[in-house]
């Protein structure tokens, strides 16, 4: 890009008016979309599925990108957010009030997993890396087998029939106040605390940030969006059991915040839009028919033993992208840079050069 | 008066009595020097002082308030600042935010405050930064603001983590070995630079250092430790006489 136009893309993104701006256009989008059925209704459904997955990426990337750790949890706290909204909205809500009640059932399953989130920050005070990896990885099985054994929530048959509450301008919704939130944490002091405990945790004890304090706030921040977007995806897919919650689904997660890039808010945006995107093409119908084309020789062999048996391709693929990601492209889509327009305006202008006059001693060290 | 105050400090590595019966006396306003040979137990001084590591006995107090059983960045908030003795900033990230980052007890607004970017959050925010670019000038970093830290030259990331210290707004400041790796003349200047940051920052400081030079050039009192014990105690030209200290550093046959 040409220097002239590289100012003036910056000069429109230094522009206040832009964000709101694109937001307003999106949420204007996001009520149109589906009442006047601008998309068809499977397109629709993968939008919503993108936004829950921006959610879930973005919180993940909190806690294993900026902060440096190794949580498997995160799983978890979506089973723990889920079951808690669609119980409330199952059996203690009124169906009548369902339409105003659902953001209070939605922000309920965020808070009671936020309440889990400090019982996964408590062991990190202590430990780091692999072994937090595989208390994470305990946490979540532990909800799972608890789910599985509570007969009242319906064990491992999971809960069926609950109402489809979640639409794409609430999906729009939460998505944006759940970045927003995890963004603007990021750019406190309590991000840079977080960013400091990756770099050297005794150092930033000493330069008085009170890592116990960030560590608590960066879980329950990560956990809570986790429950949010468990709630929401509860009430789309309108049945849940423990088996959805599984390592699997933790897997994906991770996919995403390493794809889009670690310690980046953009990057995990991209990430969940490529991958929950990828995913959808890797499905056996969509994969027919954009193969259909080929000669019958060819497209029948390819259809019977790899398109109609994507669902467990798909285990395959999966894993391996995460295991390549990880070797040859560690820094992701975006690790460590973000989008301009997601930088408050006073962290970019603190870099801007100064010259203050400065009556130090000639040459210092 | 006395600023730092420590009494009968011991403290133990499993069987290993790393410092015995330490007492100190900082006095405000005073550069005094901590020198003895590799192993005396003086960075271990500094971790008791900053709570990195609990006395195993005795009392520390600054300014009167017992440090021990205190956490790091509790005593840090109570504006002591220090440095390491292997630079320990924070590597992949940007000299500035290194700076900021000290900040951290300082920076008054709330969690809810910092999640939705109200209140106090901005007033704070600003007044940060100013002070960090401030800083960094006065350490003629600024135009290094947006360097990772990793990427400035061995001198520079010295001269950053002094800043970094001073972004806690200390009124004690511990030096683990400044002049590590450092060349005679830019001892000199080390040694011209401390005295200036004392004076325009109205900074205590203690040091540790094997440089000879830099520590009988501007410490006020030295403290010589051996095998975790207090040899000496004196202004530099008592302590450059003193046998005992001789026999320490240079052997036992050169003394006699």
């Amino acid at each position: 890009m040409s220097a002239v136009l590289k100012d003036a893309w910056n000069g429109l993104l230094d522009q206040a008016w832009l964000v709101p701006a694109l937001l307003l256009i999106g949420f204007g989008l996001a009520f149109a979309i589906p009442e006047y059925n601008l998309l068809n209704k499977y397109i629709q459904l993968v939008l919503m599925y993108i936004g829950i997955n921006i959610i879930l990426t973005v919180s993940l990337n909190l806690v294993n990108g900026y902060m440096g750790e190794f949580s498997l949890a995160h799983a978890g706290f979506m089973a723990v957010g889920a079951y808690t909204a669609a119980l409330l909205t199952m059996k203690v809500l009124p169906v009548a009030a369902y339409p105003v009640l659902f953001p209070l059932a939605v922000l309920a399953g965020g808070i009671v997993a936020a309440i889990m989130g400090l019982i996964v920050a408590v062991p990190s005070f202590k430990i780091r890396g692999d072994y937090l990896a595989i208390i994470t990885l305990a946490f979540l099985m532990i909800v799972k087998s608890a789910i599985e054994n509570i007969d009242y929530i319906g064990g491992p048959r999971g809960i069926p029939g609950i109402k489809r509450l979640t639409t794409l301008p609430w999906v729009f919704f939460w998505t944006v106040a759940t970045v927003w939130m995890i963004r603007n944490f990021v750019y406190s002091k309590y991000g840079r605390g977080v960013l400091a405990i990756r770099e050297d945790e005794i150092a930033s004890d000493l330069m008085s940030v009170n890592t116990k304090r960030v560590k608590f706030l960066a879980f329950m921040l990560s956990s809570f969006c986790a429950g949010i977007a468990g709630a929401l995806f509860a009430h789309l897919l309108q049945f849940i059991s423990p088996r959805v919650f599984d390592i699997i689904k933790t897997t994906d997660v991770l996919i995403m915040v390493y794809l889009g890039g670690i310690a980046s808010i953009g990057g995990s945006i991209l990430g969940a839009t490529a991958y929950t995107a990828l995913m959808e093409v890797l499905r056996p119908s969509t994969m027919a028919a954009l193969f259909n084309w080929l000669p019958d020789l060819i497209f029948d062999p390819l259809n019977q033993y790899i398109i109609q048996n994507l669902g467990v391709w798909r285990m395959v693929i999966m894993p391996l992208l995460l295991v390549l990601v990880m070797l040859y492209w560690p820094r992701g889509m975006m690790g460590q840079r973000e989008f301009r327009g997601f930088i408050p305006r006073r962290d970019r202008d603190a870099y801007r050069r100064i010259n203050a006059p400065v009556n130090a001693p000639g040459e210092k060290p | 008066m006395t600023l730092l105050e420590a009494t009968q400090v011991r403290h133990l590595f499993g069987g290993l009595c790393a410092v015995a019966d330490f007492n100190l006396d900082l006095q405000a306003g005073q550069l005094m020097g901590i020198i003895g040979p590799n192993g005396a137990g003086k960075t271990t001084i500094f971790n008791l002082i900053t709570g990195v590591y609990q006395a195993t006995e005795g009392s520390i107090r600054f300014k009167g308030t017992e440090l021990v059983g205190l956490t790091p960045h509790q005593i840090t908030a109570l504006r002591i600042g220090r440095t390491f003795q292997n630079i320990r900033l924070f590597r992949d990230l940007s000299a500035l935010d290194n700076v900021r980052i000290a900040h951290y007890a300082q920076a008054d607004y709330s969690p809810l405050e910092a999640l939705l970017h109200i209140g106090r959050y901005r007033r704070e925010e600003q007044r940060i930064i100013d002070n960090s670019r401030r800083l960094l000038a006065i350490f003629k970093l600024e135009h290094l603001a947006g360097e990772m830290a990793k990427n400035l030259p061995y001198g520079l990331q010295r001269r950053l983590e002094i800043a970094r210290a001073l972004a806690i707004d200390p009124e004690l400041l511990l030096l683990d070995e400044p002049a590590a790796g450092m060349n005679p003349n830019e001892i000199d200047q080390l040694m011209e630079f401390i005295q200036w940051i004392r004076t325009e920052f109205k900074l205590t400081i203690l040091l540790i250092e094997h440089q000879m030079k830099l520590v009988m050039g501007i410490c006020e009192r030295i403290k010589v430790l051996d095998f975790g014990e207090t040899l000496a105690e004196g202004p530099p030209l008592a302590i450059q006489n003193d046998p005992k200290v001789l026999e320490a550093y240079l052997g036992q046959e050169s003394v006699g």
